[in-house]
């Protein structure tokens, strides 16, 4: 009963939002101003929308946010207002998040958004720069022997219900021309389950989320993540259109961890490098004037946010490496000089 | 149902047991196989539970002895799922609310405080309770996005269920009245509430109504979450007040219109008494259903009790303990719901001795007016 009200309130919201979508921007057009900048100064906080998810956003045993996207968007605060705490946490299901964004009730998403031509186009929506590299895997039993995805033909395979993962491998048994049986699953837990118990050969989803499921069955090590990735999930942030000052600070906000990293400054070393006479590093710094005075910021918010949040690899390490329990791999989220696809344009 | 109390020892009632159970052949036969059946699931539970348990440690100890509970994780997790994302140093505060809550429920449940000092007691009491949750005169200023876990769901239900009663009853009045705009409006607002899903209302309340509003102002969430449960508790309560209206005879009504009492007088000395008394139950078990609905906010991104158990499984450190974070919310849950039973239970009792026909002989004073000398 619950759920065919669920659903049939769905379908109304869904309908409702698509309408109000092209006029519900609130802040239009300004030309030059920015309101959303306006208002986060005003409130003395950033309103970043998240999405909870192991390693991307949980709160820790203080009810503290913590997580990969929840320190970009502590980065953000320490832009604006030096303080990594001047930030305002909306979690948001999957469902809700462009409705948030679209209202005003937050400035940003921070939650794990793919970039896809249909929602950048549709949804009146701009998308910052890619922060995070996905894609779409599999977790096997090793006992299955399997170590590519294409030896999983006629696998039954488990996936979470409102995701795009089921119409992924649909295209991925068409294309190679084998077939699976998807079967939906109401959560993660139940996934978990069924593929311990053998009822799923495999779960299919995206790959950080692999390494987490991973670590949440009996006995982790009995189980692999395959090499394959069978769609392209890159991340980034999302804001309204219209607010194109706001839309820039994102941008090199979000960039600055990764240029940090390439530069070898991160959250330790960050002070001795106030002396160096590197002129592409003083400029990063803020040491001297030029390269992101356009943005109204502090001059030396770059080196704010590296002492406060860290590099990019600090903000990977602390919420995802293998020093912690997901142990995800670096994979395509390393630096381009280290074969990843991090390169942030340069700072000048 | 056995008024006549027949004085036992506790030791003859086992006997008494036994002897029942072991009657005739068939009788022991199934008893054998009862007793196999609950100890079949009692005992791997008890396993889980208690025999393998890891009590002690960190997620590590607990995944090695893989076959228990791991309470380690609910001794770590407990102060989160009970108190959400309200920062750790100042928990104190919604303890004290949550508190004063509790103390105004259970006064309210007791008999003897329906005077008019309950209306005092709550206004005063709420005030205090809201304002150490938010803060302000000195005090830390905690928005209503970190309140959270059983604090919240005490207060939803709670509130949800005093503010709803007054309406609920000027509903039901509304809906029994002759006159058609009263009825129609009370009959509307009633049918339209229950014919619609609480978690539907939620929906649109937080992600609807926001679109429509001038950019920039908001309403909080937390406030549009209890301002439903508010509305739906007094649309399910009138329904509840008004079958108690119905088993009045509407000869009190005359009765106390003869003796020269105003209509409103009547209604709250005489016949509001009764109704509300006669419907008591139904009242208990409307708030037990309310105390498990106020769950559904986790669909609007609030931390009540429910969403704080399953975020905390999510902790990268403590991933997937989600059945130990159940098992600790569903026991207080219970504990909760069985109080509010027990009470319901103990009422009934107290009502029947003083009636046993559970009809009025002395009016009692529910409302607000000083009880008739």
């Amino acid at each position: 009963m619950r759920r065919v009200a669920l659903v049939l309130c769905c379908a109304a919201l869904a309908a409702c939002t698509s309408e109000a979508a092209p006029a519900g921007s609130p802040n239009g057009a300004g030309g030059g101003a920015t309101p959303t900048l306006t208002a986060i100064r005003a409130r003395g906080a950033v309103k970043c929308g998240i999405t909870e998810g192991a390693g991307f956003a949980t709160p820790d045993d203080a009810g503290r946010w913590r997580g990969f996207d929840v320190d970009f968007c502590r980065a953000l605060a320490v832009a604006l207002f030096n303080d990594p705490e001047k930030v305002q946490f909306i979690p948001y299901t999957q469902e809700q998040r462009f409705s948030g964004l679209q209202s005003g009730e937050v400035d940003l998403l921070a939650n794990g958004t793919t970039i896809t031509s249909s929602r950048a186009l549709r949804q009146s929506f701009h998308f910052g720069p890619i922060y995070f590299y996905d894609g779409q895997g599999f977790l096997v039993a090793k006992a299955s022997k399997a170590t590519k995805a294409t030896m999983l033909d006629g696998a039954t395979i488990c996936v979470q219900q409102g995701t795009t993962t089921e119409l992924n491998l649909t295209d991925f048994a068409r294309r190679n021309k084998i077939t699976f049986h998807p079967v939906v699953m109401e959560d993660l837990r139940a996934a978990v389950s069924a593929l311990a118990g053998g009822r799923c050969d495999a779960i299919s989803q995206d790959g950080a989320g692999l390494a987490t499921t991973r670590t949440m069955l009996q006995h982790p090590d009995d189980y692999v993540v395959l090499p394959d990735r069978i769609s392209k999930e890159p991340i980034a942030a999302v804001v309204r259109t219209g607010d194109d000052a706001w839309l820039e600070i994102v941008n090199w906000v979000f960039r600055a961890p990764v240029q940090a990293e390439e530069f070898g400054i991160d959250q330790k070393n960050a002070d001795q490098f106030q002396q160096t006479t590197d002129p592409s590093i003083r400029r990063f710094l803020g040491l001297e004037p030029g390269a992101t005075d356009g943005l109204g910021l502090d001059p030396q918010w770059t080196l704010h946010v590296i002492e406060k949040v860290g590099n990019y690899k600090d903000i990977f390490d602390r919420n995802l490496g293998t020093s912690t329990p997901l142990a995800i791999d670096r994979g395509l989220n390393k630096l381009w000089t280290d074969g990843g696809l991090l390169y942030s344009p340069p700072f000048r | 149902m056995s008024d006549h109390t027949v004085r036992r020892t506790r030791w003859s009632a086992v006997r008494d047991l036994l002897r029942a159970c072991f009657a005739t052949p068939s009788a022991a036969i199934v008893t054998i196989i009862a007793i196999a059946l609950a100890a079949a699931a009692v005992i791997p539970i008890a396993r889980w539970a208690l025999v393998n348990a890891t009590w002690f440690g960190d997620a590590t100890d607990c995944r090695r002895a893989a076959t228990g509970a791991c309470w380690a994780f609910v001794r770590h997790k407990a102060g989160f799922i009970l108190f959400g994302l309200y920062p750790a140093a100042q928990r104190w505060r919604p303890g004290i609310a949550a508190a004063i809550l509790v103390a105004l429920v259970v006064c309210t449940a007791m008999p003897r405080c329906w005077t008019r000092w309950l209306l005092a007691a709550w206004a005063l009491g709420l005030t205090v309770a809201v304002f150490v949750m938010r803060g302000g005169l000195g005090l830390g200023v905690v928005p209503t996005q970190q309140w959270g876990g059983l604090p919240v769901t005490i207060m939803l239900t709670a509130i949800g269920l005093a503010g709803g009663f007054p309406l609920g009853i000027a509903l039901a009045l509304g809906r029994r009245s002759r006159r058609p705009v009263p009825r129609a409006t009370a009959t509307a607002i009633v049918e339209v509430v229950r014919g619609v899903p609480l978690i539907a209302v939620l929906y649109v309340a937080v992600l609807v109504f926001p679109l429509a509003l001038p950019a920039g102002l908001s309403v909080d969430k937390l406030f549009l979450a209890q301002a439903a449960v508010i509305v739906f508790a007094s649309a399910y309560l009138a329904e509840a007040v008004r079958s108690g209206l119905q088993l009045v005879p509407p000869r009190r009504l005359d009765a106390g219109l003869a003796l020269g009492l105003g209509w409103w007088q009547t209604m709250q000395r005489i016949v509001l008494p009764e109704a509300l008394r006669t419907v008591l139950p139904s009242f208990i078990s409307i708030a037990v259903g309310f105390f498990q609905d106020t769950s559904l906010i986790v669909i609007i991104g609030l931390f009540d009790l429910l969403n704080t158990a399953r975020s905390a499984a999510q902790d990268p450190n403590w991933l997937g303990f989600f059945t130990e974070a159940f098992v600790f919310a569903g026991a207080i849950y219970f504990c909760g719901s069985a109080a509010l039973s027990r009470y319901g239970l103990w009422l009934e009792r107290r009502m029947a001795r003083v009636d046993p026909a559970m009809r009025v002989t002395r009016p009692l004073s529910l409302s607000v007016a000083a009880p008739p000398e």
